[in-house]
């Protein structure tokens, strides 16, 4: 009895294959009265339940409010209805941010996500040990402070070694965090250097749900390898990679410690993505009605992002089902 | 084999080669930034193996360097204490790993092994967290910090994070739902309270997932650099993320200490390389699992 369990646990947190955890036996009414079991239940999630309420739910309506005032930090906020929102909408600065911030997002994930699907396969086809996989995982173990740090030395135009060859080949460094035209993207293939191998782990073990007679049958019928990844692999991996899509946006939007450790949004403001705005309204300049009003803007519109993508790849069903 | 099954095979290796090459390379680069002179490195910028092979970033990084010492290896005046930045880090990462786990396995177990009115409702509601990204929160709660007079302490950037994990209860609450309920029953028909089994027998059945779980928390508290930026500005709870941007900002860039500022960095990444080399298969498999379900 106690062995079955014991295996059960082994496997659902080793194997993917395993992860829909199995029907919820039918609870009997047990033997013992069951009737104080609200109390103690109560009692159990009152923590959570604590959490939740003073350092989310409350912060939340509180920011919500806080959007519509002029709010300095030092004396109490004034309602100003709408304004801010008036200040947003003509907020030339805010627009920018928001334009850098989708092209961010546009570079790393499609990127990102290409790079960690062909690696994934790769890494699957090739059948290669946990150990290669656990190499990759190695950048989201660091923080992004500890990316940028080592990128902005490696990309340094004098000294770094990124530049070193590139000035051997070419004859001049590049700029990477000080010029206007490669400032975003050289922040996007940091955060893909450091998400690259988690979102491979991650589709990686989505491949490793796909049986293998599937692959068979496909030889049989004389389908190419590529043949194979493009009517078989991708549309039976379509769940994983939808949802690999949604949590790269999410955190690519809110992407701001590479940011605020290399650039601090220059060179005049190519990289100032939003978070970097309104950390920036915040804590530079002390408006934080203004900021909460770009934070609420900022929430609302990666709702928006995340149901329509939701709803455009059907991401809770795979093609074959 | 044929001829073009070989090539394929050769093309996919040393695809893998070149993403393992420039995932790991960093990683030797900062070590071997690290173990140079900064005057040399000026001149044999290309070297790789460390440039005037010396320890002094690494005593500088510890405060161990005397300033003679430091400015023979033009390292700067700029100090971190990296010390107590990592006893920092060690605090606050450690502590709020370890309520936020113990407080969601105690609320998964009663949302999925106990039966009480309003059960599903508060769970639903709960669960929202998970769909609000923390930038919205996290003005407001730097507010809230400041009028509860917690900026600058650990309460400060610990509690926030203490109690509530929507996706730390999410995940042990999934696991715990496929347990069986043999054993349960047997105990309850012992006599054995809710209190009794959640503690003897459900959490110690879920001892796999809960490691799991703190080891992931673990890790994304120790490089968060966000939050503690907003509630620290003081060195004595700063930790290692914002005592490193701190000191990169703080000298200026033409003669920033490169190597001693590597040092640091290693210094800084080491306990989650250690991580990855005693949990490196778990994290593997835990990362696979935590996404697909």
């Amino acid at each position: 009895m106690v062995t079955t369990v014991q295996d059960s646990s082994a496997h659902v947190v080793r194997g993917p294959a395993t992860t829909a955890p199995p029907p919820t036996a039918r609870r009997r009414k047990g033997p013992a009265s069951r009737h104080n079991d609200t109390w103690i239940a109560w009692l159990l999630v009152a923590p959570a339940i604590l959490g939740f309420g003073v350092f989310f739910a409350y912060p939340m309506l509180r920011g919500v409010y806080l959007s519509f005032t002029e709010f300095h930090i030092l004396s109490p906020p004034v309602w100003t209805g709408l304004r801010n929102i008036q200040e947003l909408i003509n907020d030339g600065r805010f627009w920018h941010s928001l334009g850098v911030t989708a092209y961010f997002v546009v570079l790393t994930t499609i990127l990102g996500v290409g790079i960690s699907l062909l690696t994934a396969v790769v890494l699957h086809r090739l059948n290669v040990n946990t150990t290669i996989r656990g190499l990759m995982i190695l950048p989201f173990l660091i923080s992004g402070v500890v990316t940028a740090l080592v990128w902005t030395w490696m990309l340094d135009p004098q000294l770094g070694i990124v530049n070193q060859l590139i000035t051997w080949i070419f004859g001049e460094p590049i700029k990477f965090f000080g010029s206007d035209a490669w400032a975003v993207p050289t922040l996007a293939a940091l955060n893909v250097w450091k998400s690259m191998g988690y979102n491979a782990v991650l589709i990686f073990a989505g491949l490793q749900t796909i049986p293998v007679s599937i692959y068979e049958a496909g030889r049989i019928d004389g389908a190419s390898e590529f043949q194979m990844f493009r009517s078989l692999t991708l549309p039976l991996l379509r769940p994983i990679l939808v949802m690999v899509v949604i949590l790269n946006v999410i955190s690519a939007t809110q992407i701001f410690d590479i940011v605020q450790v290399s650039t601090k949004g220059g060179p005049a403001d190519a990289s100032l993505v939003l978070q970097m705005y309104i950390y920036d309204k915040a804590f530079g300049q002390f408006d934080f009605g203004y900021a909460a009003t770009m934070s609420l803007a900022l929430f609302l519109l990666l709702v928006a992002v995340t149901f329509t993508q939701m709803r455009m790849a059907r991401a809770s069903e795979s093609d074959t089902n | 084999m044929t001829t073009s099954m070989r090539l394929g095979r050769g093309l996919a290796w040393s695809y893998i080669i070149v993403i393992l090459l420039v995932t790991i390379f960093p990683f030797y680069w900062i070590l071997r930034t690290a173990l140079s002179n900064n005057f040399a490195m000026s001149t044999d910028p290309s070297s790789l193996l460390p440039v005037h092979f010396t320890w002094g970033p690494f005593k500088r990084a510890l405060g161990l360097a005397t300033p003679a010492e430091a400015a023979l290896e033009n390292g700067s005046g700029a100090k971190i204490d990296l010390a107590l930045a990592l006893w920092n880090s060690i605090v606050y990462a450690g502590i709020l790993t370890l309520c936020t786990v113990v407080f969601s396995a105690l609320a998964a177990y009663a949302f999925a092994r106990l039966r009480w009115r309003g059960r599903d409702l508060v769970f639903g509601i709960l669960l929202t967290a998970l769909m609000v990204p923390s930038v919205f929160t996290l003005l407001p709660n730097f507010v809230l910090m400041k009028d509860l007079g917690l900026l600058n302490t650990f309460g400060g950037m610990i509690l926030p994070g203490a109690f509530f994990s929507a996706f730390n209860i999410f995940f042990l609450r999934q696991f715990m739902l496929g347990l069986s309920h043999e054993v349960e029953e047997a105990a309850i028909i012992d006599g054995a309270g809710p209190l009794r089994v959640c503690f003897r027998i459900v959490l110690p059945m879920s001892v796999a997932p809960m490691a799991t779980l703190t080891l992931l928390q673990f890790i994304s508290t120790w490089n968060d650099y966000f939050w503690p930026l907003l509630v620290t500005n003081d060195e004595s709870v700063r930790p290692l993320t914002l005592a490193l941007a701190v000191f990169k900002q703080s000298s200026p860039q033409a003669s920033l200490d490169w190597a001693g500022l590597m040092a640091a960095t290693l210094v800084a990444a080491l306990p989650m390389l250690l991580l990855f080399v005693v949990f490196g298969r778990r994290l593997v498999n835990s990362i696979g699992f935590t996404g697909i379900k």
